[in-house]
């Protein structure tokens, strides 16, 4: 399957490191940031460093607007030096025996600029992220945002076609990160060539891609915009990630057997064969008493097994047919006393049932998630 | 059933200190006490013995009296020659062996650790043999270029390098391999070439240990004897370094011996506080 266009970043490779191997096949467009969402081991961090030039592919190429960046068949390679290329690592790497100034004037010097053309092109971008007054600071003088900017600037010094980050917030305490987070957005919203975004962090993916990618067991499993995703995950992970109940199972009209056991009565649009559907965990109702026949379509007992304490609510984890996690108040945690062990009644709307087949065309069969 | 040691007391002392490290007893067992302290004895009196048997009084004159300037100005000249030579051909060397493969690197790098373990006296013999007037390249070197090697002060700076470069390899190619390549990496996506990453992120990382290596090299220099003798002699002025000049003043006037000996412990000092924080933290290997 061939990618339309020549423009932006075109990936259709497999890089294989050891017993893992990554094949994918995707595209991001001039101005657009694709998230790469996925657990550990996904590939991810391996996909941008293939892109970089880090790590060559084992099949397939890599195109940069067109041109060739690299090429197994051909035995092309442009060397991680040669390509136009912004890298914000994880832990941003900021070069410790160099000062700000001289960590973003890096680039511009190593690409040929003399000594005072780069200097010049670091102020400019020091200035644009606010980094000015640090400008003389070593990066072991800095706080976690302060350093995260000053990668951004020395990735962005080098004028890149393509700009990639790995996890760009996840060094950064929770207190920081909305910040810095709101920062990076609008920066991204400056680039104008292709960015890639790794993150593990639903709420960074809905906040900075415009398309996200979920990779799992360096497979693609998903594509699509971040509401689609939220609403519609194709697999466990991205359920859990968004915090969503998901379940596989037969459709047939209005009714759907899940396939880990329990039945669903759904909003009849005439859908037939494998399904998934999407429960919200606030759109369920508990009470300890069987519930009294209502508008309700769906009640089933279950058993509560654990309950966690989140920001604003309770969340329970029940084990029934089919398991569930549902978010009830602390006052409903008090008042129906519930404890892990407790006997309790779900009861969730038809209508709050998103069922759809796994999204642009892929499978959301179980598949192995191993990788080193 | 389990024996029971009787309580015994503890100092308020003890107590805190116990608690301030974590450990549990820290009383020695006499096995392990009595041997530890005939060593420091055996490594502390010979020491002790050159400060007191030191001419103190006439220290200047003992030294002015040989050739002790000459010996020592050529003991330091060569053995700062010998370690710029190593830092220009034994880093790269260093980086050869640590970030790249080829076949035979294994030999290599054993090769290259050879002259550590070799007695000094031995890698001398080599040297004649090679660079002697009739060895293995020294009879082209002299045929063709007329040129002498042996009984030099070439021949100085040559001993000393096969002798200390070693120790600033293995110091830097250390380094080199638990260096974050990270670092590196992030350079190269910046556009630095290969050259370039070397020059502006590799060496300033693993400068502390290139300077201990250099370090580590100019005392072995210095202190060279064996491998000098051997391929360089003891031409006053012209290859007697320090240590050879030792060694023949013993016989001929020992309180000049004494005097060349302790300016060679002072040497010896310096460099050992210049290393104090590699070395003498205890537990960390340079």
């Amino acid at each position: 399957m061939t990618r339309a266009g020549s423009g932006g970043l075109v990936v259709e490779a497999e890089v294989t490191r050891g017993s893992f191997t990554l094949a994918v096949s995707l595209a991001a467009n001039a101005g657009e940031v694709l998230g790469l969402l996925g657990p550990n081991g996904a590939g991810k961090s391996t996909l941008l460093s293939a892109v970089a030039g880090l790590t060559p592919v084992s099949a397939g190429r890599i195109t940069l607007d067109g041109q060739v960046m690299d090429d197994a068949d051909a035995g092309t390679f442009v060397e991680a030096s040669g390509r136009p290329v912004g890298f914000v690592f994880q832990n941003y790497r900021l070069f410790p025996h160099l000062t700000v100034a001289d960590n973003v004037a890096f680039s511009p010097r190593a690409r040929g600029l003399s000594r005072r053309a780069a200097r010049s092109a670091a102020s400019h971008w020091l200035d644009r992220l606010g980094l000015t007054d640090l400008a003389d600071r070593k990066p072991g003088q800095l706080s976690g945002g302060q350093a995260q900017r000053v990668a951004l600037a020395r990735a962005l010094a080098g004028q890149p076609a393509v700009l990639l980050l790995d996890e760009p917030l996840s060094a950064l305490d929770a207190g920081t990160r909305l910040d810095v987070q709101a920062e990076l957005r609008r920066h991204l919203a400056d680039f104008t060539g292709p960015c890639l975004l790794v993150t593990h962090d639903a709420i960074e993916a809905l906040v900075l891609a415009d398309r996200l990618v979920v990779l799992e067991g360096g497979r693609i499993v998903q594509e699509g915009t971040p509401e689609q995703i939220a609403r519609q995950p194709a697999t466990d992970y991205v359920a859990k990630l968004v915090g969503l109940n998901l379940y596989a199972g037969q459709a047939d009209g209005s009714r759907v057997a899940l396939t880990g056991g329990g039945n669903f009565v759904i909003t009849d649009h005439g859908q037939h064969g494998d399904v998934l559907v999407a429960l919200r965990p606030s759109a369920v109702v508990v009470s300890t008493e069987p519930p009294q026949p209502g508008s309700a379509r769906n009640t089933w007992p279950a058993k509560i097994t654990g309950l966690t304490l989140l920001a604003d609510r309770v969340r329970l984890n029940l084990e029934g047919q089919p398991s569930a996690l549902v978010d009830v108040t602390p006052a409903a945690v008090a008042e129906l006393s519930l404890s892990p062990g407790s006997q309790v009644w779900l009861t969730t709307k038809a209508t709050e049932l998103e069922v759809y087949s796994g999204s642009d065309g892929r499978s959301a069969e179980p598949h192995d998630a191993a990788a080193p | 059933m389990v024996t029971r040691t009787a309580p015994s007391h503890l100092t308020a002392r003890e107590r805190a200190r116990r608690a301030a490290r974590g450990g549990a007893s820290q009383s020695v067992p006499a096995p392990l006490l009595a041997p530890a302290l005939i060593a420091v004895a055996f490594l502390v009196l010979p020491l002790v013995g050159l400060l007191v048997r030191a001419p103190w009084r006439h220290i200047g004159a003992a030294l002015s009296g040989s050739d002790a300037t000459q010996a020592l100005v050529l003991s330091l000249w060569t053995a700062t020659t010998t370690t710029a030579i190593s830092l220009v051909i034994g880093v790269p060397l260093a980086w050869l062996l640590a970030r790249t493969r080829f076949p035979g690197q294994r030999l290599l790098r054993a090769l290259v650790t050879l002259p550590l373990v070799l007695p000094p006296v031995v890698g001398g013999v080599a040297l004649l043999l090679a660079f002697g007037r009739t060895g293995l390249i020294g009879r082209y070197l002299n045929s063709w270029f007329g040129l002498t090697i042996p009984f030099t002060p070439l021949a100085v700076v040559m001993a000393e390098t096969f002798v200390a470069m070693p120790f600033l390899i293995i110091t830097v190619e250390g380094a080199l391999r638990s260096a974050d390549q990270g670092f590196e990496e992030a350079a190269a996506t910046l556009g630095a070439k290969r050259m370039a990453v070397f020059r502006r992120i590799t060496v300033p990382m693993i400068a502390p240990s290139l300077g201990a290596g250099a370090v580590l090299c100019w005392a072995r220099a210095l202190g060279e004897f064996g491998a000098t003798i051997t391929f360089a002699g003891s031409f006053p002025g012209q290859t007697e370094t320090m240590p050879i000049a030792v060694y023949y003043a013993l016989e001929s006037d020992p309180d000049a011996a004494i005097a060349l000996s302790l300016v060679l412990l002072l040497v010896s000092v310096v460099v050992l506080v210049s290393l104090r924080d590699r070395w003498l933290r205890g537990g960390s290997v340079p």
